[in-house]
């Protein structure tokens, strides 16, 4: 009886995938439609750099009109922009280079199997973020305080110095639209890189596979190449 | 080459993990600290004004750092070639886009007889010089 269920379990063909992956001498994370993990994480990334090029284009959008505009009223986006503080401005820049940092050591950690680094650093880039949305409420409830909005909105008195030129609300439109689709993107990469934590925490991630650490972090880093020209183009110019 | 050779030249490749490149610690760190000083080096600048090339030089700054975001942060210096030809591509188009419309923005005066003006509620097109009001039109409000 028990020769006959040893000889079953020898002869048994591998049946489950994990069995079947075994079975031909590769990782239980490769999909089989791939070659070898090179290939399912060269196809992953340029996945991933398709859609951050489509988030280019997005945004290439808003600076084109930040474009035309600042040309068209030079002076009042030069005025205008002296509305803005620059040191929260500066402050935000260093909370999301430095975000950019932890993001890419947390990549390295996990490369090298240390997933204890890598849960802390992720913790420290998605507490940046959260240092970014409150820098960046301070400056919003400030604005909306003193009516500096777009549009029919706009309803600001001079009592923190006067704008020159026409149209400020046009600015403020610029200014709103660009920065407030930014902080929308500031919040999905919290979110994205909230949930590649918890996968981190259950221990799904090790240097074989950590796709989607790697991923969320080139999200990440688009979040912050966008501020790189937001900072300088709405803060320091106008 | 039989097909099961591939696959055993595959998974040997694959086994010795060297298509995952490591950036050593020191470089992410030199590129964070040059992130950090070239940022301070775009606010100290901006205090000085070059005029016309006040753009240019804020602009060459931030891209030296988005340069070294895309080449080290994104690992596309490591990385299969074939994503930054993607990236170029984009930024090509994306250059065209901006450079056609600011043609268009700096010459529109020289074809066109009149300029953008300040926007007011309900102003109507004919209000531009050299156009008459239609006889049924409403009158503006201003």
């Amino acid at each position: 009886m028990n020769g006959v269920t040893n000889l079953a379990a020898t002869d048994r063909r591998p049946e489950t995938p994990l069995e079947l992956h075994a079975e031909n001498h590769h990782s239980p994370y490769q999909a089989h439609h791939f070659t070898d993990m090179a290939q399912q994480f060269d196809a992953a990334k340029m996945g991933m750099w398709l859609f951050l090029l489509t988030e280019i284009l997005l945004f290439g959008g808003l600076f084109c009109a930040y474009a035309v505009y600042s040309t068209e009223h030079a002076a009042m986006f030069h005025s205008a922009h002296k509305m803005l503080d620059w040191k929260m401005g500066a402050l935000n820049t260093v909370v999301l280079i430095t975000s950019s940092l932890t993001v890419a050591l947390a990549i390295r950690s996990i490369q090298l199997n240390q997933r204890k680094a890598a849960i802390w650093l992720l913790v420290v880039t998605i507490a940046c973020a959260a240092i970014f949305l409150v820098v960046k409420y301070f400056e919003y409830s400030h604005k909306i305080h003193l009516g500096l909005l777009p549009g029919n909105f706009y309803h600001y008195d001079g009592s923190e110095g006067v704008i020159i030129g026409n149209n400020p609300h046009i600015y403020f439109g610029i200014y709103f639209a660009m920065t407030g689709l930014h902080g929308l993107h500031v919040v999905i990469g919290m979110i994205v890189l909230g949930w590649v934590l918890l996968r981190l925490i259950k221990g799904e991630f090790n240097s074989e596979y950590y796709t989607p650490v790697e991923l969320g972090g080139l999200y990440w880093h688009l979040v912050d190449l966008i501020w790189i020209y937001l900072f300088p183009l709405l803060y320091l110019i106008g | 080459m039989q097909p099961t050779h591939a696959h055993a030249a595959s998974h040997q490749s694959q086994q010795s993990h060297s298509h995952h490149h490591i950036v050593p610690f020191k470089v992410n760190m030199a590129v964070g600290i040059t992130l950090l000083v070239l940022t301070a080096v775009t606010v100290w600048i901006a205090q000085f004004d070059f005029g016309a090339m006040n753009m240019i030089v804020a602009m060459t700054v931030a891209t030296v750092k988005a340069g070294l975001v895309v080449a080290y942060f994104m690992h596309l210096r490591y990385d299969n070639r074939f994503f930054l030809t993607m990236l170029l591509v984009c930024l090509i188009a994306l250059t065209v886009f901006i450079v056609f419309t600011m043609i268009d923005q700096k010459s529109r005066t020289s074809i066109y007889d009149y300029e953008m003006q300040e926007i007011r509620k309900n102003a109507k097109m004919y209000e531009k010089k050299g156009l008459t009001a239609p006889k049924d039109a409403t009158p503006a409000k201003h």
